[in-house]
């Protein structure tokens, strides 16, 4: 019996083999998250814990919250997260300039006391005493036992967070909602603003990229009448992700102008 | 293998989460690591009810999750509203009540 005991209480070794794969992958991933510069990597990058999560989750019995957070993290939530992130702006990377002195440092060490704190608390509290197992609590199947337990003791709560989503729709659309504090510019006020500006350097509106006869590609700038490259005429996103080609390479004075003799 | 290896692994990324949050400035990266914490939680409850024979940790995680999804719907939109405003996502900028 004491055997048994043990035996359930011991995650079986396929599981011990897929722990110690996964688990460090986790823990890796998650701290790659921290340091990587870009917000869009940091999301992948959560996604990649989020599954392992899930295969936590399905490892342990836990068949349905696994498969809801397949679904609903890395599926809706993530998904949230990279939409979000593209209307923000990819190029958003984060500045990893300490903007409060000393701050950096404080939260390692924080953190590393925190950390050691949670784990001996938990090596006390844990150590020694073998898991009970779900085999009897699922007996039924994991979805039935879970829904018996929502449809019974938790059918008020059950109802509450249905009422904290619909909030939570409405919240997102109030938050969501823009109102133009200003008019619309019309077509005309637009075209006396050109002629009105500074120059007339855009009256005819700015250049489209690409330079004719040598390359005309959208993230090369377009060449101005007296040989020099026009920065504006490139989409303001590729030239702040550095996508755009070196215009110095287009410039006419660059350009060997000698014409070859063919033989 | 232990079960209370999970309870390990959670702790870790709930600590690695709560880093995150104090040391990153980009509002989603802060957000995305919020999650993480979360997420965390999520994987004790359902250690806990693994290791008590016991299916209320799991109803515990399913509300956990519930509660997580509406937060990130209004946090994001949040997000989006002040960058529509600043121009900017990161948690710095946003500090007109300092001055």
């Amino acid at each position: 019996m004491l055997q048994l005991a043990l035996e359930v209480g011991q995650t079986a070794k396929p599981e011990a083999v897929m722990f110690w794969i996964l688990g460090p992958l986790a823990v890796i991933a998650a701290l790659a998250m921290l340091l990587v510069k870009k917000a869009v990597h940091s999301a992948i990058l959560m996604a990649f814990v989020m599954i392992i999560l899930a295969v936590f989750y399905i490892a342990q019995d836990a068949a349905f919250l696994g498969i809801v957070q397949i679904v609903v993290y890395t599926g809706a939530v993530m998904m949230l997260f990279l939409f979000i992130l593209m209307l923000v702006g990819v190029d958003s990377s984060d500045s990893l300039t300490e903007t409060i002195r000393g701050l950096r440092s404080l939260a390692i060490t924080a953190a590393i006391g925190f950390g050691g704190l949670m784990i001996s608390l938990l090596g006390h509290a844990t150590l020694g005493r073998s898991a009970v197992g779900l085999t009897a609590a699922n007996a039924d199947g994991n979805v039935q036992g879970i829904a018996a337990l929502l449809f019974s003791t938790y059918v008020w709560p059950f109802e509450v967070v249905s009422a904290l989503l619909i909030t939570a729709a409405l919240g997102a659309m109030v938050l969501a909602h823009h109102q133009r504090s200003t008019t619309r510019p019309t077509q005309r006020q637009l075209s006396i603003n050109r002629f009105r500006g500074d120059s007339l350097g855009t009256a005819a509106g700015l250049s489209g990229p690409g330079v004719y006869a040598r390359h005309n590609a959208v993230d090369v700038p377009a060449l101005l009448p007296d040989g020099t490259p026009a920065a504006d005429s490139v989409n303001a996103t590729l030239s702040a992700r550095g996508d755009m080609l070196d215009y110095k390479k287009f410039d006419l004075s660059e350009i060997n102008t000698k014409v070859e003799e063919e033989k | 293998m232990d079960a209370s290896n999970y309870l390990y692994i959670s702790a870790l990324l709930f600590t690695i989460g709560a880093v995150g949050v104090v040391v990153r400035r980009n509002a989603i990266v802060v957000f995305m690591c919020i999650e993480l914490m979360l997420n965390a939680a999520n994987l004790s409850f359902v250690t806990f009810s693994r290791i008590n024979g016991d299916l209320n940790g799991q109803v515990m995680a399913f509300f956990t999750m519930v509660v997580a999804a509406c937060e990130v719907v209004v946090g994001l939109a949040i997000i989006v509203t002040i960058y529509r405003s600043r121009r900017s996502a990161s948690v710095d900028d946003a500090s007109l009540l300092k001055r």
